[in-house]
């Protein structure tokens, strides 16, 4: 291993780090701004030209305000918890493929940290793992609310893991690969070649599983919004509870760039074109996480459980066994 | 010398965290390590090369030991620490002594062994998970087949079992329904 790919390496990782840490940061200014234009008001105005510096006082209150641990809770671990999140979310975008590959002086750059043959299912592991950060957090609190938050939390994850194996193994029965690069050149030919055609259930059903993985409304009841608390987050405060965010925001980001690369044909062929639709693709999904939050209400938790495993799982089997009888005959 | 690193790294962490699995009382400590552990595990798989198998070890035991937590947060108070009856400490250290003689036989004797051959050798050309699913698909279909229905008649066990009345949902129902459900369920308890 030579030494030029280590420093490569090391400053793609840095690069993710600090764009993906400033877009999550900007990614609660825009959730603001949406939220707010939706329900006919202004969001935040008053820092910066229409309230955009707004970003770098959160940022700064939240650095700068006290880091309480409250007396009953099981400190190392209600310390740790927030890092998990955080640190996973970045740990799965190692395997994304952010952008074509380009050349700089005569250097050809794969914005890629690390082109695994298995980058899909990577991906999906490590942003799984970003749960128990939730869950540890809930639980380490000695706060009665938080242990309800950890236990919706544990139901959330043994219902949508299923639907997102199952629906995305269509996807790879067709293309034969679990890269997100492969995944992308077998859709290089153009919009035709989209994998959203001819997988339109599994499209859909992704869609809905990246809602319940993120832990975004409609499925946002891990927050226990209703109890006005913040579910796992209650006993939190100053950066501790800002990791929560980051990983939240992160993990949004970079579902979106998953689902625009494996069914929306992601990069194309590498052109400037295709890499500048993949950021519209990407912020198209990203701002439909904010529509949604804003348009509908949050479902109980038997309720997300009996839409994970009485609905979406068996739609789920029998688009696996619709494409493996397409593709035999 | 990356190998070697990420080896020794990823081999302390493994132990130190099973150490503290199996030593700590306090529930969360022991299930927090047990999840770090086992995903720990996973490096290596990536090191040997098989990436398949590592990403499986990650999804599989993330799952796993989640069920885990929710039973500890069913029965214990997970931020207290427990009282445990520990028997004779001579009897623990004899079990564990066995044990981990039992567990480095069972590992070493066939890199002893001569007679040990590679009966499904690797295809050239093929990535690593592709050549899983030959190896699964042909020379072991029949115990991979076997596994699945197993798991399928315990799954359905698991229904069967804990699915009584799930037709019903407490929370749909008028007072007065509840009410003559319980009643019903006092006199068969009677």
């Amino acid at each position: 291993m030579d030494m030029a790919y280590l420093i490569e390496t090391v400053v793609k990782i840095v690069v993710i780090m600090l764009i993906f840490s400033a877009l999550a940061g900007l990614g609660t200014y825009f959730e603001r701004k949406v939220l707010a234009f939706m329900q006919r008001r202004l969001g935040p105005m008053s820092v910066g030209p229409y309230g955009l510096l707004q970003v770098a006082a959160d940022g700064i209150k939240l650095f700068t305000k006290e880091d309480i641990i409250p007396q009953n809770v099981v400190a190392p671990i209600f310390k740790f918890a927030p890092v998990i999140t955080a640190a996973t979310a970045f740990m799965a975008a190692a395997a994304i493929p952010f952008w074509p590959q380009f050349t700089v002086f005569g250097y050809t750059v794969h914005p890629i940290v690390a082109d695994t043959e298995i980058g899909l299912l990577y991906v999906l592991a490590v942003m799984a793992i970003g749960l128990y950060g939730l869950l540890l957090g809930g639980m380490a609190s000695a706060n009665k609310f938080s242990l309800i938050s950890a236990a919706r939390t544990g139901a959330i994850f043994i219902s949508y893991e299923v639907v997102t194996g199952l629906s995305l193994l269509a996807p790879i029965m067709i293309v034969g690969s679990l890269s997100l690069v492969d995944f992308n050149n077998y859709q290089a030919g153009g919009v035709s070649h989209w994998l959203v055609w001819t997988q339109p259930v599994a499209f859909i059903l992704f869609w809905i599983a990246a809602f319940a993985e993120t832990g975004r409304t409609p499925f946002h009841l891990i927050a226990n919004d209703h109890e006005i608390i913040d579910g796992f987050g209650t006993e939190y405060s100053g950066m501790r509870w800002g990791l929560f965010f980051i990983g939240e925001y992160a993990n949004m980001f970079f579902i979106s760039f998953v689902i625009a690369l494996v069914f929306l044909g992601g990069f194309g062929d590498g052109g400037l074109g295709g890499a500048l639709a993949l950021i519209a693709k990407v912020s198209f999904f990203f701002f439909f996480f904010l529509w949604t939050r804003a348009a509908w209400p949050d479902v109980r938790p038997d309720q997300l459980m009996w839409l994970c495993w009485k609905v979406l799982m068996p739609l789920a089997v029998v688009n696996v066994v619709v494409t493996g009888l397409v593709m035999m005959f | 010398m990356f190998e070697a690193i990420a080896f020794y790294l990823f081999s302390i962490l493994t132990a130190v965290m099973f150490y503290i699995t199996v030593t700590t009382k306090q529930a969360l400590f022991a299930l927090t390590a047990l999840a770090a552990g086992m995903i720990f595990i996973s490096a290596f798989f990536f090191i040997l090369g098989a990436d398949f198998l590592g990403v499986v070890q990650i999804i599989v035991y993330t799952g796993a030991v989640m069920a885990l937590y929710a039973f500890g947060m069913m029965f214990f108070d997970t931020t207290r620490e427990l009282k445990e009856r520990s028997g004779s400490p001579l009897i623990t250290a004899g079990l564990s002594i066995l044990s981990a003689v039992f567990v480095v036989l069972i590992f070493v004797a066939p890199i002893v062994s001569t007679k040990i051959q590679v009966t499904a050798p690797l295809i050239a050309g093929t990535t690593n998970s592709q050549s899983i699913g030959m190896v699964l698909f042909t020379k072991y279909l029949v115990p991979f087949e076997l596994a699945a229905v197993m798991l399928l008649v315990a799954m359905i066990a698991g229904i069967v079992l804990a699915g009584k009345k799930m037709d019903r949902s407490l929370t749909l129902m008028a007072e007065e329904e509840i009410m003559i459900a319980e009643e019903a369920n006092r006199k068969v308890l009677l």
